[in-house]
């Protein structure tokens, strides 16, 4: 039949299209899981990795409301611990310095870009060098 | 009402569309005068050489298969599945959004589930799950039902009451085409003895003789003489009809209703002074006397059966090109099936008009074209001339026929003639016409008089429409370009909106046709006065 | 009753991929989803290689509009294509817009008896809606199984949550897809004719995505998960090195599980209508049927009843009415 070169062709673009990503990775290599750069300064997070991993920005959103509309600047941990309520002083200046080996990484990879995060906050290291 | 039973408009039209609580894959058909056809007689059957000639009715219990029934359809269904894509795909990809289901004109005027589209098709998809797919084992959970004998009554009740008419198709979001599986359908019916006797009557008459009506050669003669004669009467001029001569430029086909049946004998008269205004040089064939093909409501073996003989004779009197007068179900032959079937037509011509030189391009390999195409291009061409208000006691509209609607796109020239040869033309509703139109309620071989009730149920949407019409314009006359059309909507008038009669494209034409030596005319083709009643003389 | 049994095998499977991900994670996460999509290019290509076997022996096209005959008759291209570049056209519209269901109304009778129509476009809508945004869903999952993720997939995602509602971002089609589905599915009670049609696989399929979809809604934005875990399961599936990251949480086992079930259920279903549309006959040929012949493959030749017969049979009857005859 003369349409039968059309749907074969027509079946090989969408086999091609759903095997889209096997075809890709092999071509740009495979993409292990990104290294973290962590503090050497600190052991412990805000709360427990699997936490961070799954709801840091749960915590930063609830770090801003209470920051901002209830003048709280204090947050305790479950186990007692204290931390001052802030992005950039805090998690930033005091142990992820480098926001490019931290944060970026898992972000790139997971695809999870430029959170809002960044339309106020400021890259300390991005300040440090255009400081220099 | 020729049936007794038949109930009123106002009983008629109480219609519950409310399904039942029960499953629609119960199979439970009743029936019930007025709602069915009678079945084939064995001598047709048996002309035709199909399998199981027998006395037998769709109301009996027995009906007479042959021991070994479900194994013929299982295998024919699976030759079918082989040999149609359509059939398969149509089997396979339908979702049930049942955006077709007040689509139909027999669902519409009945209110039984079982005629939406999808349930129609379901009937013969449930049988198709259960023996041709592997999700089919899991039985009814899958939509899946066993060939039994109530599952083949049930088809012969649903597809002997769709009229293949596609208006479902053109809703569908895959096209699927429900004509397409009412056709295998009755071919699975056919395999078993399962037809009805309006289709196989007219099938066997037309392989012997030439044409439905089973008029032969003397008869046939008789009657274009005599349409002849009624011509010269009205108008006073005594045309040329020449039958089998060899050598015309042109073979001209028709439905035999034309020559045998009214309203639309007035449409080949039509045909006829027409023909003799523009000088045109061709031929009828008593062998090739119908256009119609019943086949097409058989199978598709028998629509090749019926139609060989166009070809055969264009090729024996050595005619350029074929013209085909007004039919609805012979252009969806002549149209999707005949070139492929019987061609190629490499012994004719390249259609060209012997009067305006007009290549018809659109039937450069069919060479066969349709006769509003024909008269449209006349027209344009200014080589007629017309009186239109010799139709002026015609208030008129034009139902487009199904097939040469859904199935050509034939729209436009049927309308340039009648806007030519008529002042007052309206068109009815939007959602029932052009590619939406409804049928007439009895195309697909269903026009018989037994089945009046579910004629009168499935045409109800036409003639709703026409009842439009009728009250905000006076209109008086339907016209239409189907044989079929002329046989069932005179009835169907009649029952739904009396007092609107029933003509011809070509008709219309005539009358409002100036021919050179005519006498003046008193009346139209049809012999009413062309005076107008006072009340329809002024425009809405 | 067909409704209700697809509800509860949907949720049986639900339960099943929520407790059986932390029993047997390599099953549910490496194990079937190989297996799925498996099934799912093995059936495809079976079924769409069955159907161009098949073939189309008569040009059926279903005719929309005015044919293309005389020049100077206006002929509907689209709707009735004379050529293939129309029919191309044609079967746009209709894959990406659903030109069909865009016609359709709704015929009712009222008091008179007048048959009356109106419009019904909310099927149209939602299957729009419902196909669009799951395309876009598919395109935004991109993110999980391609590293490093391409700009196209991140514009995506960008766009859909163009309005930055909330954190993480609202996606517009979570909520669209939603109400499409929902839509659909309470059409499919509440008409009472769609009703009676609708079989086990109708609600079933409709179930199942209603399902895929919560569960997705629910890991983004109410039980959160580890991303770079499902990242790092995705990818591992894609490149063929699989494994199973720990902490992934049960709901992310039901997600991909009735994923799986969708994508395994596909070729076996009416979802081949996907691969169905592009293959209509009544659709994808031109209304060129006396312009160009039709070819018949399986065309074979039938019984007839010749001229010759003809004459022989009513040869006096023809000769007594005038007519010509071929053997005297």
């Amino acid at each position: 039949m003369r349409d039968r070169s059309l749907i074969y062709l027509g079946l090989l673009i969408f086999l091609a299209v759903v095997t889209f990503p096997f075809t890709y990775n092999l071509a740009a290599g495979s993409g292990e899981m990104p290294d973290l750069e962590y503090p050497d300064n600190e052991t412990q997070c805000v709360e427990s990795k699997e936490f961070m991993r799954s709801s840091h920005m749960q915590l930063l959103v609830d770090w801003r409301e209470s920051l901002v509309r209830e003048n709280v600047r204090t947050h305790k941990t479950s186990d007692g611990r204290t931390y001052d309520i802030s992005l950039t002083n805090t998690c930033l200046a005091a142990c992820h310095t480098r926001k490019g080996d931290f944060c970026d990484r898992c972000h790139d990879y997971s695809g999870v870009e430029n959170p809002y995060c960044w339309d106020c906050h400021i890259d300390p290291e991005q300040t440090e060098r255009s400081a220099r | 009402m020729k049936e007794e039973n038949t109930p009123t408009p106002e009983q008629l039209v109480s219609i519950d569309f409310e399904p039942p609580r029960k499953s629609w894959m119960d199979p439970a058909v009743k029936f019930r005068k007025g709602t069915y056809c009678y079945s084939g007689v064995a001598k047709h059957v048996k002309y035709l050489d199909l399998p199981n000639p027998r006395e037998w009715q769709p109301t009996d219990s027995d009906w007479k298969l042959p021991p070994d029934w479900k194994k013929i359809i299982l295998d024919g269904m699976k030759e079918r599945l082989e040999k149609y894509r359509s059939f398969r795909l149509f089997m396979d990809i339908c979702v049930r959004c049942g955006a077709c289901a007040d689509k139909c004109h027999f669902y519409v005027g009945s209110g039984d589930p079982k005629n939406m589209p999808v349930l129609r098709a379901e009937l013969l998809r449930s049988v198709y799950r259960r023996y041709f797919t592997t999700a089919g084992k899991l039985g009814r959970l899958a939509g899946a039902r066993d060939l039994d004998e109530g599952v083949l009554k049930e088809w012969f009740y649903y597809f002997f009451q769709c009229t293949e008419c596609r208006r479902c198709s053109v809703f569908c979001p895959y096209g699927i085409d429900t004509a397409e599986v009412t056709m295998i359908g009755r071919e699975l019916l056919n395999l078993v003895g399962c037809n009805i006797n309006w289709v196989i009557e007219p099938v066997s008459n037309c392989f012997r003789t030439g044409n439905h009506l089973g008029i032969q050669p003397h008869g046939f003669k008789d009657s274009i003489d005599f349409a002849a004669d009624d011509l010269e009467e009205i108008t006073g001029i005594k045309v040329d009809a020449p039958i089998n001569k060899k050598g015309a430029e042109i073979l001209f086909i028709v439905p035999s209703a034309d020559y045998f049946a009214s309203p639309h004998y007035y449409t080949l008269l039509g045909y006829m002074l027409l023909f003799h205004e523009i000088g045109l040089d061709y031929t009828f064939s008593a062998y090739a006397s119908e256009g119609g093909n019943f086949g097409l409501f058989t199978s598709h073996e028998m629509i090749k059966r019926l139609n060989n003989k166009i070809y055969a004779e264009a090729k024996r009197l050595g005619v350029k090109w074929i013209l085909g007068g007004e039919c609805g179900h012979m252009w969806r032959v002549m149209h999707q099936y005949m070139d492929t079937m019987n061609g190629p037509a490499d012994f004719l011509e390249e259609p060209v008009s012997p009067v305006t030189g007009t290549r018809f391009e659109n039937a450069m390999t069919t060479r066969m074209v349709h006769i509003c195409e024909f008269t449209a291009d006349l027209l344009k061409n200014n080589r007629l001339k017309l009186d239109p208000g010799r139709n002026n006691h015609r208030r008129v509209t034009f139902h487009d026929s199904c097939n040469p609607a859904r199935a050509m796109g034939l729209l436009e020239e049927p309308r340039y003639i009648l806007q030519s040869a008529c002042n007052h033309f309206y068109e009815m509703p939007e959602n029932t016409i052009r590619e939406q139109t409804f049928c007439c309620g009895a195309g697909a071989g269903l026009g018989t008089d037994e089945n009046m009730e579910m004629r009168m149920r499935g045409g109800f949407p036409r003639a709703n429409a026409v009842k439009y019409v009728h009250d905000k314009y006076n209109v008086n006359m339907l016209t239409c370009i189907c044989a079929i059309d002329k046989a069932t909507l005179p009835t169907l008038m009649d029952y739904w909106v009396p007092g609107v009669e029933v003509g011809g494209v070509h008709e219309l034409l005539a009358n409002a046709l100036i021919v050179e030596g005519e006498r003046e005319r008193t009346t139209d083709l049809r012999g009413d006065s062309m005076e107008q009643s006072g009340a329809e003389t002024t425009d809405a | 009753m067909a409704a209700f049994y697809s509800l509860i095998l949907v949720l049986l499977l639900s339960i099943a991929g929520y407790f059986g991900g932390s029993a047997a994670g390599t099953f549910f996460g490496i194990i079937i989803p190989y297996a799925a999509i498996a099934v799912f290019l093995i059936g495809l290509t079976a079924r769409v290689l069955q159907w161009a076997k098949i073939p189309v022996p008569f040009r059926i096209t279903t005719t929309c509009g005015q044919q293309k005959s005389l020049p100077w008759i206006k002929y509907s291209r689209l709707d009735n294509p004379g050529s293939g570049l129309g029919t191309v056209f044609r079967m746009a519209l209709e894959i990406l817009l659903f030109r069909s269901l865009f016609r359709n109304t709704k015929a009712e009778i009222k008091d008179g008896p007048r048959l009356v129509f109106s419009e019904r476009k909310f099927l149209w809508l939602a299957a729009l809606a419902f196909h669009w945004t799951f395309l876009f869903i598919l395109l935004r999952h991109l993110r999980f199984f391609l590293e490093p993720v391409p700009g196209f997939v991140l514009l995506a995602q960008t766009l859909d949550g163009f309005f930055q509602i909330g954190t993480p971002v609202l996606y517009m089609t979570d909520l669209v897809i939603l109400a499409a589905l929902a839509y659909l599915l309470i059409r499919r009670f509440s008409d009472s004719q769609v009703r009676y049609i609708s079989l086990f696989a109708d609600y079933f399929a409709l179930f199942l995505l209603l399902g895929l979809v919560l569960s997705g809604i629910a890991l983004r934005y109410f039980i959160k998960t580890d991303i770079s875990g499902i990242k790092e399961l995705a990818l591992g599936l894609a490149t063929f090195s699989p494994a199973l990251p720990a902490g992934l949480s049960p709901i992310f086992f039901m997600h991909i599980f009735l994923l799986s079930i969708l994508v395994a259920f596909f070729p076996f279903s009416k979802l081949m209508h996907m691969g169905g549309v592009f293959l209509s006959p009544t659709r994808n040929l031109a209304n060129n049927n006396r312009m160009k012949r039709h070819i018949n493959p399986w065309n074979h030749p039938v019984k007839v009843h010749t001229y010759e017969e003809w004459e022989d049979e009513f040869r006096d009857k023809i000769r007594a009415a005038g007519l010509p005859l071929d053997k005297a």
